[in-house]
């Protein structure tokens, strides 16, 4: 059997949606933790690290309880749309886009404190809000770090395998990623099939990474010109 | 985005409410750092005031205060009668609601623009052609309009010190903190930009805090100089009361005092205005002529000699108004830049500066035989450090 071009639709779909949620929601929490002077900040830095070391099915039964019909999230979900998330393209958002936190979080947090306190000061005593030194200042000398963030969480999302089990299931063309897929085909003994799959996979995930790192070179050469 | 209350006033305009003053008075402890404080209260008029102190005396955490970037324990800073800070009555602006122009040591500019967008940016509360219309008279009024377009990563030291000025000017701080800004130049460049700056300050009569540990900085400018140590004011005053008759040790240091050396009073002449005091030293001792001070005979007191204050002589002078005239044996001549510093080996070791034609026409050279000249009023005493 050939492979499955639907499930890499949706698999991209996914990571893309997971990578452009993390992107809004990660940038102030990556902002908070590089700034936040709060003593229990660490609190928060381990709760977001968490999904790093949650095995993926822990994280994917709370993450299932959560969206279920007996949870606040969920009555309020079957109250708006009929039904609940659970088994559906938007719960496999939410459950991924914990389960990839920590890959946005931490790189976007270590360039936003990698950036000189002193043009944070210098930006702020002529007059900028904070937001304005966010975007002007800190955002554009983190770019690095941005890319990086955005990228790991893409390709994070693209490999997951136990979130999305336990959340979405094994729905063609709804939940069913690349990685559900490979499984079914060895559980089913399609080992050309599978190997066909897994490769691409492999392929597309190191053409990634192979992108982030090239453009990481390219910024710490622009750097160095300093 | 921010809509700055001050009027803004064109570049090169007469400000109507110049003279401001700032008054400040902070005390700060930090955490972890049981030994050090900053604990200070002053005034600042319109014009240059000098914070001279070594590194770790409380200048930069002043100026951070000041700036707002650090909260202070407790006091009042005002500028005018703009109250920025005052733990009494709980006003603690934001930094950037203060008007307050800080160029810092490393001058932080944005490293991913432009001189001019670098210039213009503290400028966000204007429309457009206002902006870019004050943006180029400013990089015309510091020299730097030719390097607008040039990223700042791209041009040199002084160019980039221009520009960090230039930023901070622009827009009109009512107080300007100036962190050893000039402090990697050399000094052609140096005096130039601080020509500027003194022209641009001459419009616009605003106190500037200005952070140095040079000497020369502090004549160059300084209308008032405090001298910080320990996050204390140790002296306060013009650059020439407060560098010139050190009383504490600590500031003769500072003042660059090459030559500090244990004295004890031998004679008192009160009627001459003079006294002897007794120099002991590794080779024995001399006695020196030095101004009257409070103190009888027996008292210990320390002298201090700057190095370019002391005459060098190959043979002994005759007829000369000097008073003191020292045998000794010169023990290293050390090229510094075109600046001769000879040790002497007398009854102390005393450092002589001199020039390097004075070296080649004297012929000097170590294990050479000369005499020290050192005029009575070069003798500064002063008491020891506690």
């Amino acid at each position: 059997m050939a492979i499955d071009w639907q499930t890499f639709w949706l698999t991209l779909q996914l990571a893309f949606a997971v990578s452009v949620l993390l992107l809004l929601l990660g940038l102030p929490i990556a902002y908070w933790i590089a700034f936040s002077s709060w003593r229990w900040k660490f609190l928060v830095q381990a709760i977001v690290a968490l999904p790093l070391v949650l095995p993926p099915t822990v994280l994917g039964f709370y993450v299932l309880v959560a969206l279920g019909p007996r949870s606040p999230l969920g009555r309020w979900s079957i109250s708006l749309t009929g039904h609940t998330l659970a088994f559906t393209f938007s719960g496999l958002v939410i459950g991924s886009v914990i389960y990839s936190l920590p890959f946005a979080v931490q790189p976007f947090a270590a360039s936003f404190a990698g950036v000189d306190r002193k043009l944070i000061a210098a930006s702020a005593t002529l007059g900028a809000s904070s937001v304005r030194t966010f975007f002007r200042v800190i955002a554009p000398l983190s770019v690095p770090g941005l890319v990086t963030g955005a990228a790991l969480s893409f390709a994070h999302t693209m490999g997951e395998f136990g979130v999305v089990l336990m959340v979405g299931g094994n729905i063609p063309g709804v939940t069913r990623t690349v990685s559900i897929d490979i499984y079914d085909r060895v559980q089913a003994a399609d080992y050309a099939g599978a190997n066909q799959t897994a490769l691409a996979l492999l392929i597309l995930c190191f053409v990634l990474l192979m992108i982030v790192y090239g453009f990481h070179r390219k910024a710490s050469v622009l750097n160095s010109v300093q | 985005m921010n809509a700055h209350p001050a009027v803004h006033n064109g570049v090169g305009a007469v400000n109507p409410a110049a003279e401001t003053r700032l008054g400040c008075r902070i005390q700060k402890r930090f955490a972890g750092q049981q030994n050090f404080a900053v604990d200070v209260a002053f005034e600042a008029a319109a014009g240059f005031t000098i914070l001279f102190g070594a590194s770790g005396a409380g200048k930069t955490t002043l100026l951070d205060c000041v700036a707002g970037l650090t909260r202070p324990d407790d006091g009042r800073i005002a500028i005018g009668d703009r109250a920025v800070f005052d733990s009494s009555s709980g006003v603690n602006l934001p930094v950037a609601d203060r008007h307050v122009g800080y160029v810092f040591q490393n001058l932080a500019l944005f490293p991913h623009m432009t001189a001019e967008q670098n210039v213009s940016y503290g400028l966000n509360h204007l429309r457009s052609d206002a902006r870019r219309q004050r943006t180029t008279a400013m990089l015309q009024a510091f020299r730097i309009a030719h390097l607008s377009g040039r990223n700042v990563r791209d041009i040199s030291g002084g160019e980039r010190q221009r520009v960090a000025l230039a930023r901070t000017l622009v827009t009109d701080p009512q107080l300007l903190l100036l962190d050893e800004p000039l402090a990697a130049l050399d000094s052609p460049t140096k005096s130039h930009i601080i020509d500027d700056l003194q022209q641009w300050n001459r419009t616009q009569g605003i106190p500037i805090l200005y952070v140095t540990h040079s000497r020369d900085e502090v004549f160059a400018l300084g209308e008032s100089v405090i001298v910080l140590e320990a996050g204390r004011i140790l002296r306060q005053g013009t650059p020439h009361e407060v560098m010139t008759a050190p009383l504490q040790e600590t500031v003769a240091q500072l003042a660059g005092f090459e030559n500090i050396f244990d004295a004890v009073v031998e004679a008192v002449s009160p009627d001459r205005g003079t006294m002897t005091c007794r120099l002991s030293g590794d080779g024995g001792s001399t006695s020196i002529e030095t101004p009257l001070v409070r103190g009888g005979v027996g008292t210990a007191f320390r002298v201090g000699i700057r190095a370019g204050d002391i005459l060098l002589a190959t043979a002994l002078p005759r007829a000369l108004s000097a008073r003191n005239i020292i045998p000794g044996r010169i023990v290293s001549l050390d090229q510094r830049d075109v600046m001769i510093s000879a040790r002497v080996q007398c009854a102390v070791e005393m450092e002589v500066h001199l020039t390097l034609a004075a070296r080649d026409s004297l012929q000097l050279e170590v294990g050479r035989e000369v005499w020290l000249v050192i005029k009575t009023h070069s003798c500064h005493l002063m008491q020891r450090a506690t």
